[in-house]
Formats: structure tokens, sequence, C-alpha cells
């Protein structure tokens, strides 16, 4: 084995005039300062993938399988192909080379040549000079399927297929993935235990609901080709298309446009990416595909359903000795990101609390359903929700206040978990401190129908290893200057999420300059140096530590230029207010130009060696450079005769590290309650005989302003040493207490547990019921499925030195 | 040939009997400022004012509009100059991907004409047909109450 790389980190060492000029101030850091991009998003002037328009372009339409589970005989398309105004139609046989996100998960063709696996599967396209065409067209293609008997449920999934395996790939069933690892001596802590717990727990799937409805367009000239697409990752758009259109990358460009909403339903490459490009490329002409907000729920990669089992033994004085944690994924069709899923229904109980001894347990299935892969918290939500209950649960048990019980047993910082996990900054302790003197959580009103919980949660600041394994840096940055200003190239992905702003603060932070004056080019494969995607709450992490790098650099070689211009020495040269030493920005920048030519600098950030010392099956999955850490009180009323429930306020706290900007900070913790919230009380992408239930976003039920509560949030500021300025993640952490802490109010209000969620009104009345006849006051699962899995990798636990971080 | 009037400027153009306004801004006035989240009538992306009224621009059809008055998201700003809700969105970030900014600010637009001086609840009841999954309606709400104070302002 080749010696390890040197850390990207390990290079951000301090320069003369440092950015916080020795006094911990900042000029633009920490500022609340609005979007870099805000104004044209208020002016309807942000181009978005399905504003753009090219000369000659044909629309494109995909034919979608109306077939949960059904091999495809036939397709005939001759009569779609003769209708006036069709240029191309496109089946699965054009283009046999499966693909998928990530290496483990390359089952997909973009159009099904040989069986369909969920309805909504694009089985042809269509590409017309206009959309109403190609519409038209695809009712003229007719495709003969042969039947298979669907697979509806995860119990059924894991049955022995009636017909044949939804995928072949995974022999004689429907398992996807198996994940067993024991990470100390379980049975040892459980019989050193005074009391033991099982609970059963289901957290219904959900979609992404963002407001822009996928798009796409490519043009293929010159044996270049270019596809525009409302996507997270322009990087995993490239890999797929260069595979499965069989075009070098170096011929195959990406443009991430400005993007309506992700939450991660734009992570994966999709279909309609691979079918424009194809089509573009047999056509000569731009093509176009946007997807119908109909389609979008077929494409779906959203929550994953997930079935949970857990069994934790604690000591009188509520010590937790060991836990056991099992997990079913009903994973849809293909496989998306769902090992990666499997494994992180697994990977963050111990990032929160101290577990002596755990065994974790996971299993993906297949179903004929539309494809779940990552949404916001990306299968860390479910076993949240469930570990939370259970602890109050457990609380209840003994008698314990289940805030002090959770104390107990939280992690610490600079420790080690018992999976392997390092932990640096870590403001568990004092998130709970501020949401519950906020909220006034002890000394709530204790009544018939109104109640509040508590949960606390953690969360990454980027996975620790790429998609696919390699060694290159998981994000880039090269920054231009010369006497036409600064430009910064990052193929970082604005989602909404505020990116771009993120890269303009830190940049300009460490020229000394304002962020207007930092132009930036972000998420195109073709001019921007590789970022992975905006998932894993990365990117400020990972892309702001690359771009502090490429600018104390930069800053670096304008100060030895300054400093020889005027005869000074460079640790003299304070950058700050648009000045470097005696000279303006300007007139550095030409004194750099004439010393050494054209000027330019790059930066690149991957996570430190060390992030986990454990290996394992599935090890990939958990380690971050950085854990956030948030904790949530929810207050409520439920009413016992309508089993409606209102929600107050939520107080919500997160360990951030330090905020960049609090107005973007604001806007994740907000958005990230608000869709906490919405899972936890109505969303579900729920099915009936493998048919979608609501496609539509009436039907679909997300909170609108007149359902939000009030949110009164408040940031915990303990700078990260690893992260850039010491920030850490927002955008997924905050979601996750929210759920576990409005069943938990519930329970506080009414003394029944609703043990999955959505909540809603029927599932408390049945709990209400069971309570009245004296039977079992819950809602929920009753039981957990045999599942064959293998036998448990054992892990020892990290030892004492090894553990010193 | 249908005439109407778009922020003020009169355009002819031809259009379909089932076109939508929706197309018709996009498709072939290029006013792209307006979005779609379901060309159905469910999201409230696309609403723009008809005669100073809130509608779904996908659910408006050509023979509904001969001769009205039509307000985009382009015709909010006087110029550079921001339109006061503009400013607050700007300002208090109610605008993340910007996907449904322009039906917020449309929404807003009508309500603040209506009622000056809303409260909060009204401001939450007025906005609840247009969907967001960014921001979580409360820097909205509170970028609309800003816009309202200074409208006051101004009188």
């Amino acid at each position: 084995m080749s010696a390890p790389r040197e850390w990207a980190g390990r290079r951000l060492g301090a320069v003369p005039g440092g950015a916080d000029d020795g006094d911990g101030t900042f000029r633009v850091v920490g500022k609340a300062m609005p979007r870099v991009d805000a104004v044209a998003k208020v002016t309807g002037t942000t181009v978005y993938a399905d504003d753009l328009s090219f000369p000659g372009t044909l629309h494109c339409v995909l034919l979608r399988s109306p077939r949960p589970h059904a091999r495809i005989r036939s397709i005939d398309v001759q009569e779609a192909a003769g209708l006036p105004g069709v240029v191309a139609v496109l089946t699965g046989a054009a283009m046999p080379t499966r693909f998928g996100v990530s290496p483990s998960s390359e089952e997909e063709q973009a159009l099904a040549a040989d069986k369909v696996r969920y309805v909504g599967e694009p089985v042809a396209a269509v590409a017309a000079r206009d959309e109403a065409t190609a519409r038209e067209a695809c009712k003229m293609i007719h495709v003969d399927y042969e039947l298979l008997e669907p697979v509806t449920s995860i119990d059924r999934a894991l049955e022995v297929p009636m017909d044949e395996p939804i995928h072949a790939s995974s022999r004689d069933s429907n398992i996807h993935r198996l994940a067993a690892v024991e990470f100390g001596d379980v049975e040892e802590g459980f019989a050193a235990s005074d009391h033991v717990r099982e609970d059963v727990f289901f957290y219904e799937g959900s979609n992404h609901l963002a407001m822009e409805e996928h798009s796409a367009t490519a043009i293929f000239s010159d044996g270049q080709l270019t596809v525009w697409s409302s996507t997270q990752s322009p990087h995993s758009v490239h890999r797929a298309l260069s595979s499965v259109v069989g075009l070098p990358m170096g011929h195959v460009r990406v443009v991430a446009t400005p993007h309506g909403g992700g939450f991660g339903g734009k992570v994966d490459p999709c279909a309609h990416e691979i079918v424009v490009a194809k089509l573009a490329m047999i056509t000569g002409r731009p093509v176009k595909c946007t997807l119908t907000r109909e389609e979008v729920f077929y494409n779906h990669r959203g929550r994953h359903p997930v079935l949970m089992w857990v069994r934790t033994g604690v000591t009188r004085d509520g010590r937790i000795r060991a836990m056991h944690f099992r997990t079913a994924l009903d994973g849809g069709a293909h496989g998306s990101l769902g090992a990666a899923t499997t494994y992180y229904t697994g990977a963050l109980q111990p990032a929160t609390y101290d577990l002596p001894a755990y065994r974790f347990e996971g299993c993906r299935v297949f179903t004929n359903k539309a494809p779940c892969g990552p949404k916001r918290g990306h299968g860390t939500p479910q076993p949240r929700f469930a570990l939370e209950l259970h602890l109050d649960k457990l609380a209840e048990d003994l008698g314990m206040d289940p805030v002090e019980l959770r104390r107990r047993n939280y992690v610490r910082p600079n420790s080690r978990t018992v999976n392997g996990l390092r932990i640096t900054s870590c403001a568990i302790e004092k998130v709970t401190d501020e949401v519950l003197a906020a909220s006034g959580y002890s000394r709530r009103e204790r009544r018939e129908g109104h109640g509040q919980g508590f949960a606390v949660s953690a969360y990454l600041c980027g996975a620790g290893t790429p998609m696919y394994l390699n060694r290159m840096p998981h994000s880039e940055v090269a920054l231009k200057v010369d006497r036409g200003g600064v430009t910064v190239f990052c193929g970082a992905t604005d989602i909404g999420q505020g990116s771009d702003s993120v890269l303009a603060t830190l940049v300009a932070e460490e020229l000394g300059l304002e962020r207007s004056d930092v132009r930036l080019v972000t998420g195109d494969t073709g001019l921007t140096p590789v970022d992975l995607g905006s998932y894993s709450s990365r990117v400020t992490f990972m892309a702001g530590n690359a771009a502090i790098e490429a600018a104390r650099k930069m800053r670096t070689t304008l100060a030895a230029a300054a400093a020889e211009h005027s005869g000074g020495r460079p640790a003299e040269m304070t950058v700050a207010g648009g000045r470097i030493g005696p000279l303006s920005f300007e007139e550095a920048v030409a004194a750099a130009e004439e010393l050494y030519g054209t000027l330019g600098s790059v930066g690149s950030y991957a996570p430190p060696p060390g992030i986990s010392t454990s290996k394992y099956r599935g090890s990939a999955v958990g380690p971050s450079p950085a854990f956030s850490f948030s904790a949530a009180v929810v207050d409520l009323d439920a009413d016992r005769v309508s089993g409606e429930v209102r929600v107050n306020k939520v107080w919500i706290a997160h360990d951030i590290g330090r905020a960049l900007n609090p107005v973007l900070v604001r806007g994740q913790v907000e958005g990230g309650v608000y869709m906490g919230l919405g899972e936890a009380l109505m969303e579900a992408q729920a099915y009936r005989n493998g048919l979608l239930h609501h496609p539509s976003v009436l039907e679909y039920k997300t909170p609108l302003s007149s359902d939000m509560p009030e949110i009164e949030y408040l940031i915990v500021e303990q700078p990260d040493p690893e992260g850039p300025y010491g920030a850490k993640e927002v955008g997924q952490g905050p979601l996750l207490p929210v759920v576990p802490a409005v069943v938990s109010a519930i329970h506080d209000a009414l003394g029944v547990w609703v043990d999955e969620v959505p909540v809603t009104p029927d599932k408390i009345l049945r709990a209400l019921d069971a309570r009245a006849r004296g039977n079992d006051p819950r809602t929920g699962p009753r039981a957990f499925p045999k599942i064959p899995y293998p036998p448990c990798e054992k892990v020892a636990i990290p030892d004492a030195a090894t553990a010193a971080v | 040939m249908l005439r109407l009037r778009v922020n003020g400027e009169t355009h002819e153009t031809l259009a379909e009997s089932s076109e939508t306004l929706l197309e018709i801004l996009r498709e072939r006035l290029g006013l792209t400022g307006t979005k779609h989240g379901c060309e159905v009538g469910e999201c409230g992306a696309c609403t723009v004012l008809l005669d100073g009224a809130p509608v779904l621009a996908c659910l408006v059809l050509p023979d509904q509009i001969e001769g009205a008055e039509v307000t985009t998201v382009e015709g909010l700003a006087d110029g550079s100059a921001l339109h006061p809700l503009q400013e607050a969105f700007v300002a208090l970030g109610a605008s993340q991907c910007g996907y449904c900014t322009a039906g917020m600010l449309l929404s807003a637009k009508a309500l603040l004409d209506e009622q000056p001086d809303p409260t909060r609840d009204e401001i939450r009841a007025a906005l609840a047909g247009n969907v967001c999954r960014c921001t979580g309606y409360a820097s909205i709400v509170d970028a609309v109450a800003q816009a309202a104070r200074t409208l006051q302002g101004a009188r």
C-alpha cells in the first residue's frame, strides 16, 4: 500500500497578517448578508434549467411504464416515429450500459430494455419539434408487457420471489443489501444491565418535493457533449453520461444550472439527463426534457420507508450498557445510494450516545416502487426517530427524566465512538442547555392535551469517503486574479443553500475584499475543478476549506509582490479593506502580474486520515471530518376527540461551529425544522398495489404557511478546529430532532405512543382507543420480520491510545 | 390574435385557445421569471396578478385575458429600484432556491394592495396557496411584514 496522501487540511497554516487580524474579528465572515444571487432571484432573472432555450431545440418526452413489474416482450415505435414533427424515438436497446450514482448501484438503464420494475420507469423517449407532438407520439408507442407478480412490501420482498427477483443481480431473493456488525460484546452488556427494553418503529417514506421539476438540455457539437441540468452533483452526471453514451470524460461537460431545490432528489444521475444527451447525439440538435410533477414523484430517490427494532440495556442509574439496532429498508426498484442509506441507518446512533457495546443489523430490499435514495438527513432521520423515542420509554421505565437519561450517555468532545468515529468539536451539552432554557421544558404546563417533547441528534459535515473509491480530493478550487478582477472556480453547486455565497464570503475575507469583488464560476465540469456535489452537508466544510487554501496562497503571492514593490517585508503587508500593505488591491495585483506573470492559485480538500479507526464492511459510511449537534423542543396541543395536532412552537438549538452568514443559517435551520414537521405529521410517499397514492402537490400533504408554528432558533458557536473559520454544517442536522420531539410531545399531551410517522389523527385515536380498552396504549408496528442477516462481523472497540484525537 | 398588457407593455401574440397564460408568458413573451411547479394549479409557483388579483397562470386561458393587465415578477421593480417586497426578501433571505419566489411576491403584493397593515396570520393565510420547500415560511412572513411597514412609511 502506498503512503497516505498528504492531507490537504495540513497545508492550511497560519499566514502572516492572518485574516482575523489577530483579534478574532472578521470583516465579512459572520456578517448577516443577503445571498450573492438574491436580487436575480427576486427579479425573476435567474435562469433555471427549464428557462434555457437554444435555437432549434427539440422537446423530449419519456414514455413511462404503467406496470409495477413486467418483462418487456417488445416495443413497437414505428407508428410514433412516423408522426409528423417527430425527429427521433429512442428505446433502451440503444443504451445498454447500466449506470447508478455509486458503483454499488450500477443496475439502472436510462430506458428499461428487459423489464420494468416500477410504475413510472422510463421505457422509451421521443424527441419532437414541440412537447405536445412528443407527448402524442408517446401514445403511439406499443409496449408488449408480460406481467410479473409485483413485490410491494418489505414482508413480501423477504419471501421467496413468486415469479423472479426484481434484479437478477440479487440472485434468488429481493434482498439488495445486508449489514451485520458488532462493536464490543453486546450480550455481555445486556447481561450486565439492570433493565432491557425492546421497541419497534416505522418511518414512512417521503418525497423531496423540490419546487423545481427536474430539467435538462443537451447539445452535441464538434464531438463535444454539453448538458445543462438542475442537478446537485454535476460530477455524478458527468461520470454516468460518459459511461452510458460512450464519450471520454473530457468530451462531456455538465453545467449545473441555478437550482430550484434539491434536498437530495437531484443527486442521482437521472434517466432524462442521459436520454437528452443520447438524443442530441442522434439528432444533432439541442434536446430538452423537463419532467412533470407527476414524473418527479416517479423519479423519486426520496426518503426510505424503514422498519426498526431496537433493544437497549441500561443500568438502574440510566447508563446504557448495550444496544442492538435492526433496520429493514423498503428500497424501491433500484439501488440509488441505498447501500449507503442502509449503513446510515446504523452509523450515527453512537455519534450522540456513548454506547459501550453496539450491534447493528440492516437490510435493504428491492420492491416494485419508485426508487428511494438520499433525502435530507440521508438514512439517519428514521433511526434518530426510533432511538429518541426508545430512550423516552426507557426513561419512563426507570422513572427518570428523559433529558437526564440522555445526558448520562452523551458523547464527549475529542473522543472516539464505539464504531470508530472521530468526534472533535461537540456542543451537545450546550445545545441541550440552550433549548431547555428557552423552552422552559422542565416547567412546562402539564394538562391533558398539551405537551412538549425533547430530542437531540448529530449529523456529518460531509461524507468522509467519496461515492466511488478514490484517493483524490473531494473538493477543488482554482482562483484567478488579474487586472480583470478575482474569480473563484469551484465545482460546488448552489442548490439554494447558499454555497456560492459561502465561497464568496471566504475568499473575500482572505483577500481583504468585499464579497461583491469576488466573481464565481461554479458547478460546471468543463470550467471548474471537481467538487463531488451538494450532498451529505459537505460543501461549506470541504469546498470552503479548498477555497481558503487557494485564497491564502494567492494572498501570500500578492503580499510578496506588494512588499517587493514597496520595499517592505511580506509580513508587514496587512491584507485588509481592499489594500495590501501600502498598495491598493489592484496595484498589488498589477505588481504581482509584472513580477510573476499569470496569477493563479489552487486549493483542495480531502478529509484527514484518522476520522475513522475501525475497518469493517460499511465502515466508509459515518466517518466525517466533523459532526454538528442539534436539540429541539416541540410544544403542541393534541385533541383527544379529533386526534388533531397543532404545533404551537419549536425551539431548536444547533451547534454550527461558526455561523459564516446568519441569514443563510436561519434559512437552513428553519427549513430543516419545517421539513421535519412535514415528515412527522403529514408527508408520505405511499402506495397501493404498486401504484403511488399521491403523485401531485395537492394530495401529497406538506405544511403550508398557515400550518407553520413559530420557530425560535438558537445558534451555538464553538468553532470547529478544522472547519472553515470553524464552521460546521447546518443543512441537514436541524431536521433530525424535530420528528421524535413531535411524537414525544404527543405522548406528553395524551399519554399514548404513536410509534410511526407521519402521525395522522387516526393513529392517535387508535392509540387512545387501545388505552381505553386496557390494551397497550400505542399505535405502530407490532413485529419486526425475520431477516437472514449474516453472522455479525466483530469489531474491536478502539482502545484509549488510538482513540486519542 | 390575443392582445394583453403585461407589466404595462402591450403585447399582441398568437395563442392556441388551450394555451395557458403560463405558457404564453414563458414561451411566447419570453418572460421566464414566472415559474411552474405542477402546471395544474396546486403549487402557487406561477402566481401572477390579473387586473390586480392573484391568479394561477397555469389555469388561465386566452379568452380570460383578452385586454387584461397582467403583472409578473419582472414588473415589480421600478427600473433598477426594487419593490419594497423584493428588498425585504433580499435582506431577510426569504428567497433561497428562489423557485417559489415570483409567486410568493405576487401573492404578497395582492395582499398588501388590499390590506396595507396585515397581521402575521393574515400574511400566512394569504400565502397559504404558495408552496415553499426551503424556508419554512418564517422569513417570508417576516419579509412581507417588513415590506408592509416600509410601504406604510412611504405613504
